[in-house]
Order: structure tokens, then C-alpha cells, then sequence
């Protein structure tokens, strides 16, 4: 090839890589430095420190319960929404009658932004007006005090995280579903193979790329989504229901201590980096079918 | 034979009564929030938790939650940031994508690796950094500034370049002969090629970037360049004492613009999902 198009590949990608790097690679690393020092006071940066900051951390009760609280989040909602998704698709995906609306209904949540619907949802968990202790007081149940209560508050956001993420995850699996060999099926009907022997083993080793692609996307946004928590309960009470980006945000906005908010950046950055590498260096080579 | 077979492995995609009712109960439930916030924006606050289908329909909580928010400059601001964001992800993407599908040159793997960091690492999780990046450029509370980081998009990169690499070589060639440049051969091969690709990434951004929160929420200090989703968290606060119908009617405008173009493209927007989510 000659040198003119090696210079012509450079500037097409030029725009796009500086972009990158500006906001992307560039912060990254400076965020790692940064955790080494003190956070700047009045314009003047601060002083290396070393690891301070992550002694800090480690000694932060704070930062081990919003670790603890999202390690929950991601462990509850992820395989939920996953199965719930997987279940919608087959539904949707059958002869059943009226499977437009109903796959419209399951699909809804995703397409509306989170802070509108955690608005709505707000309402739900209120105590006294709220929709779901009317309900429960109607039926004869005391109501609770869903997101004033520190053993309820993090469930609640979970059930609304769920709700949230299924109808999106369905999509990914109605698309598997639909592009899937039908000649494996006729096999299975020559056999007489039951349903559930069908998807035993046809359809859900074929869905196998499809799970471990949403497992992964699911797993960032327990990491990355904490839009609601800005409407429904600010992470408390207490940090009952604290997520590790959203202790990030108060670290830098609300208590001012940019150090300290790199060294959890740096910390976050890490677990994702972890299931990068999960993803990259030992699922897919276990997981491939073409 | 072969109509008999079919006929079998359609048999698997049947499910039981059960089943189907369990599938309507739960899609009530899924669009329940919504269907809820319809009803109590349209009705008194008599009703607001007593279901009567005789209730009368009111619209003055519209009308109240229109003048307490300016809706109409942060629904100008959510559709100019959407606009900026869209128009450079495009430009900016199909470059890129064209440079690491079609050109041979060295270091490819590197600059694919650099670009595929972007999907783990996304501008919501570098806030604290990236905040300083911007106000250092002076781009705070404005259209630009929310948009900068997600201007050059690692999806949409990959995408394209995954739909540019399948079009065929000879038509490319072709161009080439009757004299077309590289530029040339981009945007008249390679690009009337990949317009459903581009309608599928256009749909996805546009939903992703119209509820997009967090970063708008630091980077916005006030309505002159506030987007829909930082108003909406600012009209809803506990703090500012909004009833719970005039709440919903907020929401109701706020949702509303993205909610028509889901109900109207229902089909595009399911199959671009879908079509991003294979790549």
C-alpha cells in the first residue's frame, strides 16, 4: 500500500480518536493520577500523597456499605431482569393473540427516560398518599415506608431497576430468537422432543452469545445507571440505598473532595476493567458458536 | 413432508392459557407507571388514588405545570443537544468506521482496542474529570459542552465498520475506475449502503441521549441550556412542593415528544434495537 492511503486512513480517523482520547482515554488516566494526591485547595493542586487515598477508603465505612449495597443491586437485578426478559421474549415471540401490545407494554419503560419514570414511581413508594400502601390499606395490610425504611429502600429501587431494564434486555433475545436455525426444531419435532427438552437443549445453549452479551451490558449499568436514585432516595436513608456512582457524584459535587471522587472513579474504573477482562479473555472463548 | 415439519416446530412456539395469562397480567403491570401518570394528570386530585372511569377530565394541571417549568426551553435545549450529538456521532462514526473496515494501515488492532474502551469506560463513569476538561474549555451550561463527550461514540464506530466490511469489494472498485475519490466512494457506495444501519443508531441515540441525566445534570447550570431530564428532576423535587398530579402532567410533557415518535415508528424503533443489539 502506498503511503498516501496509510495518511488518508490516519485522517479519516483522526476526529473520532481525538475525541476519544479528550473524553475518554485522556480523563481515564488523568483520574488515576489524581487519586495519588490531594484534592487542590483554592486553585493550587494538592500534594502526592502516595496511596493515602486508598487507605482512606479502605478505612471509609461509607464507601464499604455502597460497595456492599451495589454488589446486591447487581446480584438482585441482574439474573432477575435477565430471566424476566427471556421469559417476555418467548412469550412475545409465540402465536399468542394480542403479542403487539404486549411486547409494546414490556418494551414502554425502556424508550421513557428514568428520571420521568422515577417520578411516577416516587409516588408508588410514598407513604401516607402513596399508590402502594392505598392499595395495601385497602386490602387490609399496614403499609410500609418503602424508601424511608433502610431495609426496604434498596429493594425498592431494585424492583423499579428491574421493571426498567427487562423490556430492553426482551428485545436482544426476540432478535436471537427470531434468527435461530429452524432445522434444529424439526429435528426436535422428528424426535418428539417435550418444550421444555427443546429449550433445554436447542434454545437456550443457541441463546448462550445472546445471554452472555446482556449479562455483561447489565452487569455496566448496575455499575453505571443511578438516575433514579437522584428522585427516590437520594442514597439514603443513611446510605441504605448508596451506589458506588452516585458516592462518586456527592464526593465531587456535593462535598467538594475531587481526590477522594478520582480514587472511587479509579476504583470503579478497575471493576469494569475486571469484567472486561471476564468478557474478553474467558467467556468468549468458552461461549462461541460461529 | 416438508409442510407437515413446519407445521411441527411451530408447535414449540405455542404456550399454555396459563401462560398467555400470565403474559397479558405481566405486560398490565409493565405499563401500569405509565398508564398511571395519564390518569392522574387528566383528573383532580380527588381522584388521584380513587379509580372511578366517570371521573371528570381536567386539564388545568397541564396548564399549572406549564407555567411553573419552562418546559418549552428545556424541551428546546433537549432537542438541540440530541440534534449536536446525532449529527457529529454520524460524521464522525462513518469516518472512522470506513477508515478501520476498508483501509489497510498499521496499528489497527491498537486503534480498535482503543475505540472498544469506550463501551466499558462511558462518559458517565469520567464525570468528575471530564467536568474539569470542560470547564477549562469554557463550555459549561452550554448545547456544546453536554455534548462533547459523546460526540465520537465507540457503538457506533464498531457498528459501521461492521456494515461497511460486508459491502462488496467490487463496488467499490467500480467507483474507483469512473474516478471517484476516496471521499467520493465513501458517501456514494458506502453510505446509501448502511442507511438502515444508520436509522437503527440514529434511533438508539436519540432515545439514550433525550433521557440522559447524570452528565447533563453537572455539566447545566441553568435553563438556558437545562435538557428535559435535569428540569424534570429540578419540577419534581420534594423540595419545590409540586403536587402529585401536576408532577405526572410534567412528566406526562416531558415524555410526550419521544413517547409519539415510539408509539408512531413502534416497528423501527423494536427492529433498530434489535438490529444494534446482533451488530
Amino acid at each position: 500500500m502506498s503511503p498516501n492511503r496509510h495518511l488518508h486512513a490516519w485522517l479519516l480517523l483522526l476526529p473520532a480518536m481525538a475525541m476519544l482520547a479528550a473524553f475518554t482515554h485522556i480523563p481515564a488516566i488523568s483520574t488515576l493520577l489524581h487519586s495519588f494526591f490531594e484534592s487542590p485547595i483554592a486553585g493550587k493542586t494538592g500534594s502526592f500523597v502516595g496511596l493515602d487515598n486508598f487507605e482512606f477508603a479502605l478505612e471509609d465505612d461509607i464507601f464499604w456499605q455502597v460497595l456492599w449495597n451495589n454488589f446486591w443491586y447487581a446480584v438482585v437485578t441482574v439474573p432477575t431482569s435477565i430471566v424476566l426478559a427471556l421469559v417476555m421474549a418467548i412469550w412475545v415471540n409465540s402465536q399468542m393473540s394480542g403479542r403487539a401490545i404486549v411486547r409494546l407494554a414490556y418494551f414502554t419503560p425502556t424508550v421513557l427516560p428514568m428520571i420521568a419514570v422515577a417520578n411516577i414511581w416516587l409516588f408508588f413508594y410514598t407513604p401516607e398518599i402513596g399508590l402502594i400502601n392505598n392499595l395495601l390499606e385497602k386490602l387490609g395490610f399496614e403499609g410500609q415506608n418503602w424508601l424511608g425504611d433502610p431495609d426496604l429502600a434498596l429493594p425498592s429501587l431494585m424492583v423499579m431497576t428491574i421493571w426498567k431494564e427487562a423490556g430492553f434486555f426482551m428485545i436482544f433475545y426476540l432478535a436471537a430468537l427470531q434468527s435461530l436455525d429452524q432445522s434444529l426444531y424439526e429435528a426436535a419435532a422428528v424426535e418428539n422432543s417435550s418444550r421444555w427438552q427443546t429449550f433445554r437443549r436447542i434454545t437456550w445453549p443457541l441463546l448462550m452469545p445472546t445471554t452472555l452479551f446482556i449479562l455483561i451490558n447489565a452487569l455496566i449499568n448496575a455499575f453505571k445507571l443511578v438516575d433514579h436514585l437522584f428522585i427516590l432516595t437520594k442514597g439514603g436513608p443513611n446510605n441504605a440505598s448508596n451506589l458506588l456512582l452516585y458516592y462518586i457524584y456527592e464526593n465531587a459535587f456535593s462535598f467538594f473532595d475531587t481526590a477522594y471522587a478520582a480514587t472511587l472513579t479509579t476504583i470503579l474504573l478497575i471493576i469494569l476493567a475486571l469484567l472486561a477482562w471476564v468478557q474478553f479473555g474467558v467467556l468468549d472463548k468458552k461461549v462461541h458458536y460461529r | 413432508m416438508m409442510a407437515r415439519s413446519l407445521l411441527r416446530t411451530d408447535d414449540f412456539r405455542q404456550i399454555s392459557m396459563a401462560e398467555k395469562v400470565a403474559a397479558w397480567i405481566l405486560g398490565f403491570l409493565w405499563i401500569m407507571p405509565l398508564l398511571f401518570a395519564f390518569w392522574a394528570a387528566f383528573h383532580s386530585s380527588e381522584y388521584t388514588t380513587s379509580f372511578d372511569l366517570l371521573a371528570p377530565l381536567t386539564f388545568e394541571h397541564f396548564i399549572t405545570a406549564w407555567d411553573q417549568a419552562p418546559f418549552a426551553r428545556y424541551m428546546l435545549n433537549t432537542f438541540a443537544i440530541t440534534g449536536i450529538i446525532l449529527a457529529s456521532q454520524l460524521v464522525l462514526c462513518t469516518l472512522a468506521g470506513f477508515a478501520l473496515a476498508r483501509m489497510p494501515f498499521r496499528g489497527k488492532g491498537v486503534v480498535m482496542a482503543l475505540v472498544m474502551m469506550q463501551l466499558m469506560v462511558m462518559p458517565e463513569v469520567l464525570i468528575v474529570e471530564n467536568y474539569q476538561t470542560l470547564a477549562g474549555l469554557e463550555l459549561i451550561d452550554s448545547w456544546t459542552g453536554v455534548g462533547l463527550p459523546y460526540m465520537a461514540s465507540a457503538f457506533g464506530i464498531f457498528l459501521l465498520r461492521q456494515t461497511f466490511a460486508t459491502v462488496p469489494q467490487a463496488l467499490d472498485d467500480a467507483a474507483r475506475i469512473e474516478g471517484c475519490n476516496l471521499l467520493q466512494v465513501l458517501w456514494k457506495v458506502y453510505v446509501p449502503q448502511a442507511k438502515p444501519v444508520y436509522l437503527a443508531y440514529a434511533l438508539v441515540s436519540i432515545s439514550y441521549h433525550w433521557n440522559n441525566f447524570l452528565w447533563p445534570l453537572v455539566v447545566t447550570n441553568t435553563e438556558a441550556s437545562r435538557p428535559l431530564t435535569v428540569g424534570m428532576a429540578i419540577f419534581g423535587a420534594p423540595e419545590s412542593g409540586v403536587e402529585w398530579p401536576i408532577i405526572c402532567a410534567g412528566t406526562i410533557i416531558a415524555i410526550s415528544p419521544l413517547l409519539a415518535a415510539f408509539l408512531i415508528f413502534q416497528k423501527q424503533f423494536v427492529q433498530s434495537f434489535m438490529r444494534a443489539g446482533i451488530k
